[in-house]
């Protein structure tokens, strides 16, 4: 299933999320922790567009300043992973075969035995929450996907002739490795981000709904889920509205991903 | 030995990072307000006394033989704790598992086989949004559906397997789709793209040309070879489930893994999250082993490789 429009429309989605988190920098409908009891779990229309939920605060508002912070948690995330992730795969591929390729790989063996959630918990049981935390636990998981990624694109590279002219003409494995060889994966980091883009907004939801992500009064989706559970019977709307915005959100993101790598990797435009 | 050696660093790091708490684990445990005589009592208790090391191979000797301690809020041995609390979680693992595969290879085969057709195009939409579903919030549709409005099901809780197998099952049955859908999503999708793979490989035109049916060719030589990849899947999809029924137990009240760790956590009990936790790791480590095993079964070419 690959039609044309699938980039535009995942971009496109994925921008609502990101102009929503952004203006809600310096706008939002009403305050979010303006709690008006006497209005409390309004349901949608009338000057509250989404309703407003147990304690009479703006759904919408809400949904905005949550928006801000499950993208800046999955950001960052991603950043970690990249940061960390993608100079250990250069490394493992440029000493192929070596102790350090082996430390390398059997440490992301390591990290990928511990899902995020727990590393969630144990960072959460020693330092207590945070969106810090959450993070970091998101950040962590993300380090072997890159080095992974970057390594077995690195490794097939490192054969080719103009990394062989590279080293004939004297260039050093770390300069070849940033010059010849990240340049030309980029785009597979490209499409590897936005997947775990789309995957840490997933994950920042599930922790902040389990209470190890961003802590009151930050208003996060997964935490909007998690209070609305009891009054779902009373007033479905604050249960649905944060769920919509997940779904949508990483819906957006991952169609942005398939259409990139389509856009980006012509083997799979050939291959499907 | 790569499965003892796993074991032996992940143990390394839960306890490293247990040993990391600011101050001491036993004032952290019982907060500002102890008097210094518990957090001696403590100390002792916890065998804070040794050196790291000594604690360590303390901690770890008792692991190894089933012995993880005695949780400092319930007062009794951890694995006890555990023992109740594995046979909500690891049969609702299992379950959505199960669930999971049964769904996601028909699912993912019809797709494959009629590719282009209206059933491919809609099972790749239903897929695409059941990946971008988080499965608590799934779990909530769920219990707003079935429990609430069409009162089939109870909107959580476990009544306990003493009281019958199939009230336990029943108990289980929402959490378990709400775990497996998002899970099958991905595999089916796997299982289309493999099989699309698989399909366009000479071995199958030779398979044909021979007189096979084309679901004589897929039954007998398609499906065995698009498996393998799949196969990878449902080993990784262990840990997301494992770890997505820790989240989908307090959606539902289940007495399970998931609710003793929060708890462990709020009461900072550091003996029970160390403990789950290193359970957890050790359930994720020991399915990767198997399912590097299995792949030998299904594919003769890895056997001899290692």
């Amino acid at each position: 299933m690959r039609f044309p429009g699938q980039l535009l429309f995942g971009t496109a989605l994925s921008a609502v999320f990101v102009v929503a988190a952004l203006v809600s920098l310096v706008w939002t409908p009403f305050a979010v922790d303006a709690l008006e009891i006497a209005n409390k779990l309004k349901p949608p229309g009338g000057t509250h567009l989404l309703g407003t939920d147990h304690f009479g605060r703006d759904i919408l508002s809400m949904l905005m300043v949550g928006a801000r912070v499950s993208i800046a948690v999955a950001v960052i995330a991603v950043g970690i992973g990249m940061a960390i992730g993608v100079p250990l795969g250069l490394l493992a591929a440029a000493n192929r075969g070596s102790l350090l390729d082996e430390v390398v790989m059997r440490g992301n063996d390591l990290v990928f035995a511990f899902p995020s959630l727990v590393i969630a918990i144990l960072i959460t049981a020693v330092f207590g929450p945070s969106a810090v935390n959450a993070i970091l636990a998101i950040g962590i998981f993300n380090i072997p996907v890159f080095a992974r990624v970057t390594r077995g694109g690195a490794l097939s590279l490192w054969t080719l002739d103009y990394v062989l002219a590279a080293r004939v003409a004297g260039k050093g494995k770390a300069r070849i490795s940033v010059e010849h060889i990240l340049t030309n994966i980029a785009n597979l980091l490209i499409v590897q981000g936005t997947i775990q883009f789309s995957l840490g907004i997933l994950a920042e939801a599930g922790l902040s709904y389990v209470g190890l992500g961003a802590q009151p009064p930050l208003p996060s989706w997964g935490r909007m889920l998690a209070e609305s559970q009891t009054m779902i019977s009373l007033a479905p709307h604050i249960a649905i509205f944060p769920g919509l915005a997940i779904v949508l959100t990483v819906l957006g993101l991952n169609l942005m991903g398939d259409g990139l790598r389509d856009v980006l990797d012509p083997r799979v435009r050939r291959g499907r | 030995m790569s499965l003892g050696l796993s074991l032996l660093a992940a143990s390394l790091v839960i306890f490293a990072v247990i040993e990391v708490i600011p101050g001491d684990p036993a004032s952290f445990m019982l907060g500002l307000n102890a008097s210094e005589e518990t957090v001696a009592a403590l100390r002792d208790e916890l065998g804070l006394g040794g050196g790291v090391v000594a604690r360590y191979f303390s901690w770890i000797g008792g692991v190894l033989v089933g012995d993880f301690g005695t949780s400092y809020t319930y007062r009794v041995p951890v694995s006890e704790l555990v023992a109740a609390r594995m046979w909500v979680s690891l049969p609702l693992t299992v379950y959505a598992l199960v669930l999971s595969t049964l769904i996601a290879i028909p699912v993912g085969a019809i797709a494959a086989s009629r590719r282009g057709s209206a059933a491919d195009y809609g099972i790749m939409g239903v897929t695409q949004l059941g990946v971008a579903m988080p499965n608590f919030w799934f779990a909530m549709l769920l219990v707003l559906v079935f429990a609430i409005n069409l009162r089939w099901f109870s909107a959580g809780g476990f009544p306990g397997w003493e009281r019958g197998f199939w009230g336990g099952v029943k108990a289980l049955t929402l959490p378990a789709i709400a775990l497996a859908l998002p899970q099958a999503s991905i595999l089916a999708r796997v299982m289309r793209s493999s099989l699309l793979e698989v399909l366009g490989q000479d071995y199958m035109r030779t398979a044909r040309a021979k007189g096979l049916t084309r679901g004589q060719a897929v039954r007998y030589h398609g499906l065995r070879n698009a498996l393998i990849p799949v196969m990878t899947i449902i080993g990784l999809q262990f840990s997301f489930l494992l770890a997505g029924a820790i989240i989908i137990e307090n959606v539902f009240f289940l007495p399970g893994l998931g609710r003793l760790i929060f708890q462990g956590i709020t009461q900072r009990d550091l003996v029970v999250v160390e403990s789950v936790v290193m359970l957890l790791v050790f359930a994720v480590i020991l399915v990767t082993f198997l399912v590097d095993l299995a792949y030998a079964a299904i594919d003769p070419r890895l056997r001899r490789g290692t």
